[in-house]
């Protein structure tokens, strides 16, 4: 839709309420050929701009959690609103083998629901495994439910499904035989992800979230710090706004 | 024929004349490793100044279809802090002999002599000084390279307080570029990088808004490239010290031209846009065919053709 980079301005059809902080914004355009896990930069002008994840491509949609200044104003756009924004930018998941895990932390489950739809058109089996830390923020589990994913839960205070972080269910599931790990959520859970694909011989795909500016490579602000880098095997120097957001992980 | 793109700029050995332009991934020492792994004969650090800054709020980028519009806002984190991104910088360039370019910016004429003096901790191979940021006029007024006398006095100011080599950064939106340059020359400067990004501005029809926070910011990319050209080419006319042409070069016969303008060495910045870091490689790998194809065997055959 924005092949030249700069912004299109959208009319908000439909406002889904996920969670008590979630919202899904379905906006009237399409964007084929989108991969989830690439993002939008969406702009208000005079509020804001930054990246939001891509939650579904016909008609286009974006999940956006409620916790700034942008995201607020955002989350209380009725529809008929304008929505501006550029993209898609940067490499999303791509799908890999048959028996496929998405682990979901917090809000960065906002594009599994859009992965394990092509992931199920292609013929794949989909556990989901999402965290977050109550019920109340689990977010899209019965979406992905009516779609024909099997979903474990967990919850830090146990409030829905099992207490505990995410990764144990991932790691049960795991050993269960997949072919690639997709996941999605605040950094420690990702390298927790990473390592117990790499301990099972399984590849991972990582979605990164970090702070973006340009969102097309020049700035340098989304920079992933090098320990991190060495830790999951990227390139020191990797961007998350132009070599990711997902990171590919080979075995 | 197999052209040799080994340059010598102020006494430093490149093993290609393709330098990182400064405010595009120099952020840190593990970016600068990466570009000149990817095949930049130099490397020039994004501008810091005498205390940090977070810059402007988003937008701060457009690619338009012309080439990049930016006004990311002088993000830095102040030249102290600096010092340590440049000395890992600097020992991991050394490693590949790469020489590493400190750009600094500050407010005021005193605060870049002071800024300067910080920065030339790191041993830096070369100070660039910016003048010519067109994106922070609110806060600090009309840029040094709007005139002879401010950007001279700049000049003088830090040729005072440091003796490492100096490249002073000009703005293109001057009436007469030449006499900025033979202005800086005289005070000190021993290169010239020309130029900066040009004034610019891009509205939204639907939000009758200008789209960047900032409202304006410096345009770059392929729209730039020929009137960078004509500022290398007017510079080259004027003073006789080597000259970084940077502006919208993105292929190897981009950097052919600003060669021919009178260019020692060619900055390449907005194409990393487009083509991601790996573009320093295919440059260089553009121009060498293009010399083997057009007979030149050497950089020093092409220096000024055009002038």
């Amino acid at each position: 839709m924005t092949a030249s980079g700069l912004h299109t301005c959208f009319k908000l059809l439909e406002v889904r309420v996920e969670n008590a902080r979630t919202r899904t914004l379905v906006l009237d355009g399409a964007q084929e050929g989108t991969q989830p896990g690439q993002y939008l930069m969406a702009w208000l002008p005079g509020v804001g701009e930054k990246p939001f994840s891509i939650a579904g491509n016909h008609p286009l949609a974006l999940t956006v959690a409620d916790v700034g200044p942008l995201s607020h104003a955002l989350c209380s756009l009725e529809p008929g609103a304008d929505v501006w924004a550029r993209g898609p930018l940067g490499h999303g998941f791509e799908p890999l083998g048959r028996r496929h895990l998405l682990v979901g932390g917090g809000y960065g489950a906002a594009p599994l629901a859009f992965l394990a739809g092509q992931l199920l058109v292609l013929g794949g089996e989909v556990t989901v495994c999402l965290g977050a830390r109550c019920a109340a923020e689990l977010l899209l589990v019965r979406s992905l439910q009516a779609m024909g994913c099997r979903v474990w839960t967990a919850t830090e205070d146990g409030s829905a499904g099992r207490q505990g972080l995410v990764l144990e269910p991932a790691r049960e599931a795991l050993l269960e035989g997949v072919d690639c790990v997709y996941a999605c959520g605040p950094t420690g859970m990702l390298l927790a992800v990473a390592r117990a694909a790499r301990e099972a011989g399984v590849p991972a795909q990582l979605s990164f979230e970090a702070l973006m500016r340009c969102g097309v490579g020049l700035c340098g602000s989304c920079e992933l710090p090098e320990a991190l880098c060495a830790e999951v095997g990227l390139m020191p120097g990797w961007l998350v706004c132009h070599d990711g957001p997902v990171a590919r992980l080979d075995i | 024929m197999n052209p040799d793109l080994r340059t010598q700029f102020l006494g430093m050995a490149l093993a290609n004349p393709l330098v990182l332009a400064s405010g595009v991934l120099g952020t840190s020492a593990s970016l600068m490793e990466r570009v000149a792994r990817e095949g930049a004969g130099a490397v020039t650090s994004k501008s810091a100044g005498p205390e940090p800054r977070a810059g402007h709020p988003n937008p701060v980028a457009l690619a338009w279809q012309g080439g990049v519009l930016n006004a990311i806002g002088l993000t830095n984190p102040g030249a102290r802090e600096e010092v340590g991104v440049l000395r890992e910088a600097g020992r991991r360039l050394r490693a590949m002999d790469v020489p590493l370019f400190a750009s600094i910016f500050a407010p005021r004429v005193e605060d870049f002599a002071e800024t300067a003096k910080t920065i030339a901790e790191a041993e830096p191979d070369l100070i660039e000084i910016n003048i010519s940021c067109p994106n922070v006029a609110s806060e600090f007024g009309t840029p040094f390279s709007a005139s002879e006398e401010s950007a001279a006095e700049v000049t003088r100011a830090v040729r005072q307080a440091v003796s490492l080599p100096l490249s002073v950064k000009l703005a293109p939106n001057v009436p007469q570029i030449g006499r900025i340059a033979r202005a800086v020359v005289l005070e000190g400067a021993d290169a010239i990088t020309a130029i900066n990004t040009m004034p610019a501005m891009l509205i939204d029809a639907q939000a009758g808004k200008p789209v960047l926070s900032n409202l304006t910011g410096g345009l770059s990319g392929p729209a730039l490239k020929p009137i960078a050209l004509r500022c290398v080419w007017e510079i080259a006319r004027s003073v006789s010290v080597p000259i970084i042409g940077t502006g919208g070069v993105s292929s190897g016969e981009d950097a052919a031209e600003m060669l021919m303008a009178g260019a020692t060495l060619v900055g390449v910045g907005s194409a990393v846009w487009q083509h991601g870091p790996a573009v320093f490689g295919r440059i260089a790998t553009e121009l060498r065919d293009f010399m083997a194809r057009e007979g030149y065997p050497d950089l020093a055959s092409l220096l000024g053709k055009a002038c």
